[in-house]
């Protein structure tokens, strides 16, 4: 069998799923044997090259996410949403009942401590959308982990079965966790 | 109270008349998701997850609210079913703001359970994320309608058990809002005892008392039930 190509992403998220899959421990040895770690935040490839396996870590709520999550799309040959904030928008989607303008008035300017002046950094940062969204909003998804973050157990299960060319069962009750 | 016989999945199942289709179910050990029910309480048939195909009927019923009749056929586990009992957590999920990873309740939380069993795991639908308040007035408990399922339970339990009636409903449909008394902020509610019935029927994380944060409330709906049927007012 010749060796698999993951490719592990980080968009609107914490990084606190990229720590749970850490937590994999000495069974990414195990994963190592059958697959290349191409892509990660902790390998410098700036664009991903195609894949088989891509794990998503959070939301979409800027542009270069979107841009990315759409060619990570065209990239890899199953995508997966890893984390709550890829499957359901968790906690940066909080925003999206006030509204973007509203969020960053209450972070840059109106908080308690505040003048009231400061200015809404623009310039060298990231546009932000509208709207926070899950993964599914934008591009087809594969297979869903929801948790926050989702345990390291089930982050192998799913990487072995799908490094075997099995479809990992997810959905059966005790696997799934929110929150 | 005399006994009859429905057939629950082709099964013969023996009931007194006058129970509901959900007790003669769980009588007889078949299980049907329940939110809004709470033994002891009224039933409103309000979250439609106890849905059942009864033979005969072109629609589907509420297994709370129906009442057994001789000879009746119960399907409580067709595909249909099983479809619509996902799109109905789903629309749960996506109606209100549930951030599980913030929330009070959770990891004790009916809601979540009820993803959990009929294998949800992602929401089809849009979130609408409406703007819902959370009145932290009073200083025992608060109330967060961005969690709230609208399962009435809390308005029953103050109603029909510590006959105190702060909480009733406001508005129709998507607009509709849990009110405490005629919509005063609760801290000012001349009716409310701090009795915290409420607090242990709710099934999920929109009322708890503020001294628990993330994941640490348990709730106790069991002694809720206790004390109906000591009471010996509720129904069994
Ligand atoms: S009420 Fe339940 S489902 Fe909703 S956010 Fe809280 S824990 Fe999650
Ligand atoms: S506050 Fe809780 S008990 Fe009351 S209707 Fe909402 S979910 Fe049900
Ligand atoms: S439990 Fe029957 S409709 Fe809610």
């Amino acid at each position: 069998m010749s060796k698999k190509r993951i490719a592990t992403v980080w968009l609107g998220g914490c990084s606190g799923c990229h720590m749970s899959l850490l937590d994999i421990d000495e069974r990414i040895l195990e994963v190592a044997k059958l697959a290349d770690i191409v892509k990660s935040p902790v390998v410098d490839v700036k664009e991903c090259p195609e894949v088989d396996i891509c794990l998503v870590e959070g939301a979409v709520y800027a542009r270069e996410h979107l841009e990315e999550l759409e060619h990570l799309r065209k990239s890899s040959r199953v995508l997966v949403a890893l984390g709550d904030c890829a499957v359901n928008g968790n906690v940066p989607a909080m925003r999206n009942r006030v509204g973007l303008q509203a969020a960053l008035e209450r972070a840059y300017r109106a908080f308690e401590t505040g003048d009231g002046a400061g200015p809404v950094p623009s310039v060298g940062v990231t546009a932000l959308l509208e709207r926070v969204t899950p993964l599914h909003a934008h591009v087809k998804v594969d297979y869903f982990l929801p948790g926050c973050p989702p345990s390291a157990d089930l982050i192998h299960f799913v990487l072995v079965e799908l490094l075997h060319d099995r479809v990992p069962d997810l959905a059966s009750g005790a696997k799934l966790k929110y929150g | 109270m005399a006994a009859l016989e429905i057939f629950v999945n082709d099964r013969k199942v023996a009931c007194e008349s006058g129970a509901t289709v959900l007790q003669a179910c769980r009588a007889a050990g078949v299980n049907l998701p329940t939110l809004c029910h709470f033994k002891g309480l009224s039933e409103v048939g309000a979250c439609r997850l106890c849905l059942v195909e009864l033979e005969g009927s072109p629609r589907l019923a509420a297994a709370c609210t129906l009442h057994v009749a001789p000879n009746q056929r119960i399907r409580t586990d067709t595909e249909r079913l099983r479809r619509y009992r996902r799109m109905t957590v789903e629309l749960l999920f996506s109606e209100r703001n549930h951030v599980c990873s913030v929330c009070s309740a959770n990891g004790d939380c009916e809601l979540q359970e009820l993803g959990y069993a009929v294998g949800m795991d992602h929401v089809r639908f849009p979130f609408l994320n409406p703007i819902c308040n959370l009145d932290a007035s009073k200083s025992e408990f608060a109330i967060d309608h961005n969690r709230c399922v609208l399962c009435t339970r809390c308005v029953r339990v103050c109603a029909e058990v510590e006959g105190a009636h702060n909480w009733d409903v406001q508005g129709r449909g998507f607009l509709s809002r849990i009110v405490s008394d005629l919509n005063q902020p609760w801290a000012e509610s001349t009716t409310c005892t701090t009795c915290g019935k409420c607090i242990d029927v709710c099934p999920v994380g929109a009322l708890w008392p503020k001294h628990k944060a993330q994941g640490q409330f348990e709730k106790r709906p069991e002694f809720v039930s206790e004390l109906i049927a000591k009471r010996g007012r509720g129904r069994p």
